[in-house]
């Protein structure tokens, strides 16, 4: 595995309404691993993910391998990034395969029926990695929302970027749909993906991630690997709980449990 | 398994049996009139058979108001179709924005102004501009993700105001006369149009069509949010002044020439839902033709419909819109209730 940093930012700073949402955030991160960004609510998680995906103006330096974020295209940014917002809407019923066909939009497949035989792979691919063939042609809004996540996680991988940055995934899914989409996250960056999770679940975020990025008031408190990153002082300061922990196997347990 | 060919299937299905009808409705629309002519006569006519006076009707007189219907009807449905899928909104259409009666206000203020007679392009660059103004100024004040609640009731202040401005250029026109002949072209009507008409609304109306046309696949993109369109690589802020340019360039040439004709641009991409999917890129070509369809009937309509004086085209549009656009509103009714709480 290379050490070379795939994504490096330097002093980004975002100021909205006059507020700075994020403040002097450094970061570099390698490829082939699984980041978890966590903090309260109005931390600047999800302006930080914007901001590194190019989709939110910010002052400072992002690099993408050694390409300055601000001299790429639309178009090459959005083949380096899949991008998967909070809440997985689509506007109309389409079915779940032309969904994820749109993955292949920055590749100039822009077409659901008409996919080149490389994109029709692609998209198969993504569909079997998150077990959603089988309803690939109903409406999407026909399905759970379980199953809509699983289409958009799809649509993502779908893009085949290096990549790949992911707001609250697992927000309002049931426990099996949770684990579904965290394992499918942790299987795409064992394939070699660096991939960006925003999530309020410190739980997950121990068991999956192999670093945690902890943010505070738009800057970045804690960066490391999770047991490091979410330690009893930095839960205490930033969440105000403290936590049960435990190890299972070899897998690090965190448990949000009382106010402090 | 994953095949996209049903849909594919549908659509070229869907889009040969409009063409088939768009055709057979030229063809009566060049027959049907005070002189009815049969299909054979009419085909005749058009290539240089049959008598003078037949040549005559159909080339010089039919002939035109035929190719505007389809032009403009077409325009309009197209319009629809892309306002609809940049808006991410079964309820968008143009008239609804207001941009045909900001199109009609501007070249009211040429007809009064005599510049219409002078300088014929006035009436289209007047048209044109006002209708790119009542969209744009929509858009700034709906704001970038606007819910249907905002943009409906932006649409309603806007259209009210070029209403309100049109009927001041009534109000202060310098004879009776004059008033009297901006409330007939305000009604929208396609008679004793010439091939002059076509010749001044046809080069915008193309153009607009290209311009909606070149952005297709980018609407299939934003039925993901602008966000994800964007990461896609979607310029969104580039694509709604695109949408904006087209669709003003087409309803703006179209009422130049034909005054005002309403909600073809609403009724058109929802009659195509059920048979060509939601898919807001497949939906503008079958939304186009159903455009043109529809107008070709109403206009062959007012020349059949039993009445004392003529009917205008877009009175007719207006009156089976409407009750259309009512119907509409009672399905959609989920989602306007949800705006309001």
């Amino acid at each position: 595995m290379s050490d070379t940093p795939l994504l490096t930012a330097n002093n980004l700073n975002v100021t909205l309404a006059g507020r700075r949402v994020l403040q002097d955030v450094s970061l570099s991160l390698t490829k082939a691993h699984l980041v978890a960004l966590v903090g309260p609510n109005g931390a600047g998680k999800t302006t930080l993910l914007r901001a590194l995906a190019g989709l939110q103006l910010s002052t400072g330096h992002i690099a993408v391998e050694d390409k300055a974020l601000a001299d790429l295209s639309l178009r090459e940014r959005a083949k380096r990034f899949g991008y998967l917002p909070q809440g997985h809407l689509v506007h109309w019923p389409l079915v779940a395969k032309d969904v994820v066909a749109l993955g292949r939009y920055p590749h100039g497949g822009t077409d659901p029926a008409r996919l080149s035989p490389a994109d029709e792979a692609a998209v198969i691919r993504a569909m079997e990695a998150t077990d959603t063939v089988g309803f690939a042609d109903r409406p999407v809004t026909e399905l759970s929302g379980g199953e809509r996540s699983h289409v958009a996680l799809a649509r993502v991988l779908a893009v085949e970027a290096p990549i790949v940055f992911a707001d609250e995934p697992t927000a309002s899914l049931d426990p099996r749909y949770q684990l579904d989409v965290m394992t499918n996250l942790r299987q795409t960056a064992d394939r070699g993906v660096l991939v960006i999770v925003v999530t309020h679940d410190l739980g997950l975020a121990a068991r999956f991630a192999d670093t945690v990025l902890v943010m505070s008031d738009g800057r970045l408190v804690a960066n490391g690997a999770p047991a490091k990153a979410l330690s009893d002082a930095t839960l205490a300061n930033v969440f105000r709980v403290s936590t049960f922990r435990a190890t299972h196997g070899d897998q690090a347990v965190i448990i949000p449990w009382a106010g402090v | 398994m994953v095949t996209g060919r049903p849909a594919a299937q549908r659509y070229v299905i869907a889009t040969s049996a409009l063409v088939a009808l768009v055709v057979l409705l030229l063809l009566a629309s060049l027959g049907i009139g005070p002189v009815r002519l049969p299909p054979l006569t009419v085909l005749a006519a058009l290539f240089g058979g049959a008598s003078d006076v037949q040549q005559i009707i159909v080339r010089e007189i039919r002939l035109p108001r035929a190719i505007l219907a389809l032009a403009i009807g077409g325009i309009l449905g197209l319009s629809g179709a892309a306002l609809q899928g940049l808006l991410r909104n079964p309820l968008a259409s143009p008239s609804l924005f207001g941009a045909p009666q900001s199109a009609a206000f501007g070249a009211v203020l040429m007809i009064s102004l005599g510049l219409a007679d002078v300088r014929s392009w006035a009436l289209p660059v007047a048209g044109i501009s006002m209708a790119f103004a009542s969209v744009f100024m929509l858009l700034a004040i709906a704001g970038r993700n606007a819910g249907l609640l905002l943009l409906i009731l932006a649409g309603l202040a806007i259209s009210s105001l070029a209403g309100a401005a049109t009927a001041l250029v009534m109000n202060l026109s310098p004879n009776p006369f004059a008033a009297l002949e901006i409330a007939f072209w305000l009604l929208g009507s396609l008679e004793d149009r010439s091939f002059r008409h076509v010749e001044l609304a046809l080069p915008f109306i193309i153009a607009g069509a290209a311009i909606l046309m070149s952005q297709r696949s980018a609407f299939r993109a934003l039925s993901l949010g602008e966000e994800t369109a964007q990461s896609l690589g979607v310029h969104v802020s580039r694509l709604r002044l695109l949408v904006i340019l087209g669709v003003a360039l087409g309803v703006g040439g179209a009422v130049a020439v034909a005054g005002s004709i309403g909600f073809i641009g609403l009724v058109a991409p929802h009659l195509m839902r059920p048979l060509v999917g939601h898919d807001p890129a497949r939906l503008l070509i079958p939304s186009a033709l159903t455009g043109a369809a529809l107008l070709l009937v109403a206009d062959i309509a007012v020349r059949i419909i039993p009445s004392t004086t003529d009917i205008k085209v877009g009175v007719l549009t207006s009156i089976i819109g409407v009750p259309f656009f009512l119907y509409m509103i009672m399905r959609e009714r989920r989602a306007l209730g949800g705006g309001i709480a």
